[in-house]
């Protein structure tokens, strides 16, 4: 019956909106790149940057800087102070996001056309000219401490920090991003400054457009709004090679469910299996129905609300991981069955059927996630990142039913370390 | 024959410079066994939204069985004849879609989002499961166990859920919107398979329900695929309009201490008994979302965070929030995470003063205007989610307001003046139709 349906429904569904998405790099005239897609439908600008490097290039010492100094782009620049700024924006009807992570720091802006022009000035006040004053430096602070001070509490917050401590040690990526009560009570306006110089440079920098504008008013306005920043800076973060050996580690907390990260070392972005081991984390752990521990610990048992698994191809450390929660009765038996399914793969691998199941899924799918202005201007900056080919979404369907059972299961075997799964729980689990 | 187009409408959505002004098209049908289709275009892309929502919820459920609404839309997965144990989402899956489906007080929606090629797919699954749904008590028991973990993760591992639900029930005396929508943890873990089939037998059918369409659609074609697989469907002689338990006359107000452990970042929030968006008139709701907006809807710049952040710089946070719209009257809020200097009773008594400068001085005019430009953005940037665009209508739709109620929101809100506003917030700050909460810590705050 289940057979009959899938095959039957099947039908050749190649490339979709991927492949219509049309792509193009635009060049400014004062030299800046970015990717771009045109969408004249709605009168809206998507704009997305990303800076690479991030919070991993805070000093020990200043563990938190980079985070505070994205949070205070908004607070005032240019002359504008904080509210000043915030009413300029209300004004305008446009929408800033300024965001630190691991491997860069990430600017999402969404304009009006009919406020096209000045809404880029005022992004350009917060990206160059930040104010960087005592007073909204106090009080973001204020705010940065009290997610601090949550997280120290929250079961998510802590199972992920003391995950990262385990295999990341005294790396960067170990440290967590907000910094800790002591590096953020410490940091000063001049702190914000360097910190600020050294993340936002033009050869840092990838860009990704979409929306009602042409290239050539692209061009302008990619000058407009970013050839004051500097070229380049000083900073550079150590590549890490994870090895962990297998063991659960527990920290209590007063929570009736347990929270469980798992996991161990992973694949780079650019390996060449990198792609296989995506499908085959998808068949293990993905967000369907059919995934294995989906199945084993859900469908079948009730154990958890959801369980899921991923890799984290971080710039400078590859991690593969995964986590759920489950009562704090049931986790022994959670654990035990994650473990056993990792070690199943591991020598076993896939079946025909799974393959199969899994590249109609993803490369489904995949169009799917080019909708709305916003959201296809995040993947194509995101392909940049990950240094892909400006053609890659009509591809890459194509790479993934390329792939043979043959090379799955080498790969499984690869990539499926039971001897090197590490877990760690936050709860009161039992039998542990 | 079923009636034929009732009407086609084009959402106006008007920009600060009309020629700019964006048209959303909207078409609207019914069948004739009375279920209504809403048909959202959108064809930048050759993706569909479908989406089928029935106007019933958790504040409809029976006496004792609170969380049956949500159980039941987990059990609605399991399977029917046609697509069983499981085939449902496989299939989907299998055809590169993702769907899932979500329960409110008002409402239970279900939804896939696929290659619009599809779309007759996925009307065959979904008008399959309206009537055909086979439970047995295997799969029933391990999905109310997923549910009991649901709420373990949603609920008790966070104190502000747990805080939220006592809140609740002390501000509704006598309306079910006072039991949380997955229910209470003793009543969700004696659910019965008969429980979910009464339920399902009483509300799952054709005229209670509403299909939303949004997508690279046609919607003639729509409406024909519509008829050919929701159109054979009778209809449910137990449809009648809902009526639940309306509140009484609140006459004292309310106050509740939740401490826990696990909570490092206490605040003090206030929920006031609010009135609705009602069908045909919704300017007070209007007044009162714009209300919010001023008072605590964009952080340093509304009238709590510019005084409470920035001038008496005692806050690290504030905000006020209305549930405009819900089928029966809801609530205000407005909350203050103090600093960690300042106690709750001193965080409460800066809230109170800034309600009594807004009734003393009403809102700037400026300030009105600024929330106005706002909302007219917010309407521009809705058009670029297909998806938010169809939860909207549905969610409107299966809470008692008409498409024609949607339409002119933009335009109510855009007609309220500083008079209104004072006038509406003079009617809602009544403390005896509220509930002023404290979340704490371990540490007393004095």
């Amino acid at each position: 019956m289940k057979q009959f349906f899938i095959l039957a429904f099947w039908a050749v569904f190649s490339g979709g909106l991927a492949a219509e998405t049309k792509i193009i790099e635009v060049t400014s005239p004062g030299g800046i790149t970015a990717w771009f897609v045109e969408e004249q439908s709605i009168p809206i600008v998507s704009i997305s940057l990303s800076f690479q490097g991030g919070a991993s290039l805070d000093p020990a010492e200043k563990q938190g800087a980079t985070n505070l100094m994205m949070g205070l782009l908004e607070e005032g620049a240019g002359g504008l102070d904080a509210s000043g700024f915030l009413e300029a924006t209300d004004d305008l009807g446009a929408r800033f996001s300024f965001q630190a992570g691991r491997d860069s720091v990430t600017v999402t802006a969404s304009m009006l056309k009919s406020d096209l022009d000045k809404s880029v000035d005022l992004l350009r006040l917060a990206l160059v000219s930040p104010n960087f004053d005592e007073i909204a430096l106090e009080r973001v602070r204020g705010q940065v401490n009290s997610n601090i001070r949550s997280s120290a509490n929250d079961p998510n917050s802590l199972a992920g920090m003391a995950f990262n401590q385990l295999i990341y040690g005294d790396h960067p990526y170990g440290r967590d991003r907000d910094g800790t009560l002591e590096t953020v009570a410490a940091l000063t306006p001049d702190d914000m400054r360097v910190a600020h110089q050294r993340s936002m440079t033009k050869d840092r920098l990838v860009v990704g457009v979409v929306g009602a504008i042409t290239p050539d008013e692209l061009g302008v306005l990619l000058d407009n709004l970013l050839s004051d920043l500097p070229q380049s800076s000083d900073g550079n973060v150590a590549d890490f090679e994870v090895l962990t050996s297998a063991g659960v580690t527990v920290i209590d907390l007063d929570t009736p469910q347990s929270v469980a990260i798992f996991g161990h070392r992973g694949l780079a972005r650019d390996d060449p299996d990198f792609l296989t081991a995506f499908v085959l984390n998808h068949i293990m752990g993905g967000r369907v129905s059919t995934a294995r521990l989906n199945v084993e610990l859900r469908e079948k048992r009730g154990l958890t609300y959801g369980i899921s698994s991923f890799l984290l191809p971080y710039r400078h450390a590859a991690t593969y991981l995964g986590q759920f929660s489950s009562s704090n009765e049931s986790m022994g038996e959670a654990v035990d069955l994650v473990k056993a399914e990792w070690a199943k793969m591991a020598e076993f691998g896939i079946t025909r059927e799974e393959l199969d199941v899994a590249v109609r899924y993803l490369t489904g799918a995949y169009p799917l996630r080019f909708e709305g202005n916003s959201a296809i201007a995040g993947i194509i900056t995101g392909l940049q990142v990950a240094n892909l080919p400006i053609d890659y979404p009509q591809t890459r369907n194509d790479q993934v039913r390329a792939v043979s059972l043959e090379e799955m299961n080498r790969v499984a075997a690869k990539i499926f370390l039971p001897e090197e799964l590490v877990f760690v729980i936050v709860g009161q689990p039992e039998g542990f | 024959m079923d009636r034929l187009l009732k009407f086609t409408v084009a959402a106006l959505i008007f920009v600060a410079n009309p020629l700019a002004a964006q048209e959303v098209p909207i078409t609207t049908y019914t069948l004739d066994n009375g279920m209504e289709i809403v048909v959202i275009e959108d064809h930048r892309a050759p993706t569909v939204t479908h989406m089928v929502w029935y106007r019933v919820g958790a504040a409809d459920e029976p006496a004792g069985k609170s969380g049956i609404a949500h159980f039941l839309e987990h059990l609605m997965f399991k399977g029917t004849e046609a697509f069983p144990d499981g085939t449902f989402q496989q299939i989907i899956e299998a055809n590169g879609g993702n769907d899932n489906a979500f329960t409110s007080q008002d409402y239970t929606a279900y939804f896939q989002h696929i290659a619009v090629d599809r779309l007759p797919l996925m009307m065959e699954m979904e008008s399959d499961r309206m009537r055909g749904l086979i439970l047995d008590d295997g799969a029933m028991l391990t999905e109310r166990d997923v549910v009991l973990e649901e709420r373990a993760l949603r609920t008790e591992s966070d104190p502000g859920s747990l805080f939220t639900e006592q809140r609740n029930a002390a501000l509704f005396l006598n309306h079910p919107y006072g039991t949380p929508v997955i229910g209470w943890k003793h009543e969700v873990s004696a659910l019965t398979l008969q429980d979910a089939l009464d339920f399902y037998a009483l509300y799952y059918a054709p005229n209670n329900a509403i299909l939303v369409v949004a997508g690279d659609v046609d919607p003639a074609r729509v409406y024909e695929l519509a008829k050919q697989y929701y159109g054979p469907i009778a209809a449910s002689d137990g449809i009648t309009v809902r009526v639940r338990p309306q509140e009484p006359p609140q006459t004292a107000p309310r106050r509740l201490v939740y401490r826990d452990d696990r909570v490092a970042t206490p605040y003090v929030i206030r929920t006031y008994l609010a009135p609705n968006r009602q069908s045909g008139n919704q300017q007070q709701a209007a007044a009162l979302a714009l209300l919010a907006d001023l008072l605590g809807g964009s952080g340093i710049s509304s009238l709590m965070g510019r005084r409470l952040q920035l001038d008496e710089g005692i806050a690290l946070a504030t905000g006020a929030f209305y549930n405009s719209r819900s089928y029966d009257p809801d609530s205000f809020g407005i909350y203050v995470v103090p600093k960690p200097d300042i106690t709750l009773e001193q965080a409460e008594a800066r809230m109170d003063a800034t309600l009594e400068y807004l009734l003393e001085n009403g809102v700037e005019p400026e300030r009105l205007a600024r929330s106005k430009r706002q909302i007219l953005a917010s309407q521009i940037y809705a058009m670029d989610s297909q998806s938010g665009l169809a939860r909207r209508y549905g969610a409107a739709l299966t809470s008692g307001l008409t498409l024609a109620d949607v339409e002119a929101w933009p335009q109510a809100l855009q007609a309220v003046t500083a008079a209104d506003i004072l006038a509406a917030a003079q009617e809602l700050f009544d403390i005896n139709a509220s509930v002023t909460g404290y979340l704490t810590g371990p540490e007393a705050t004095q």
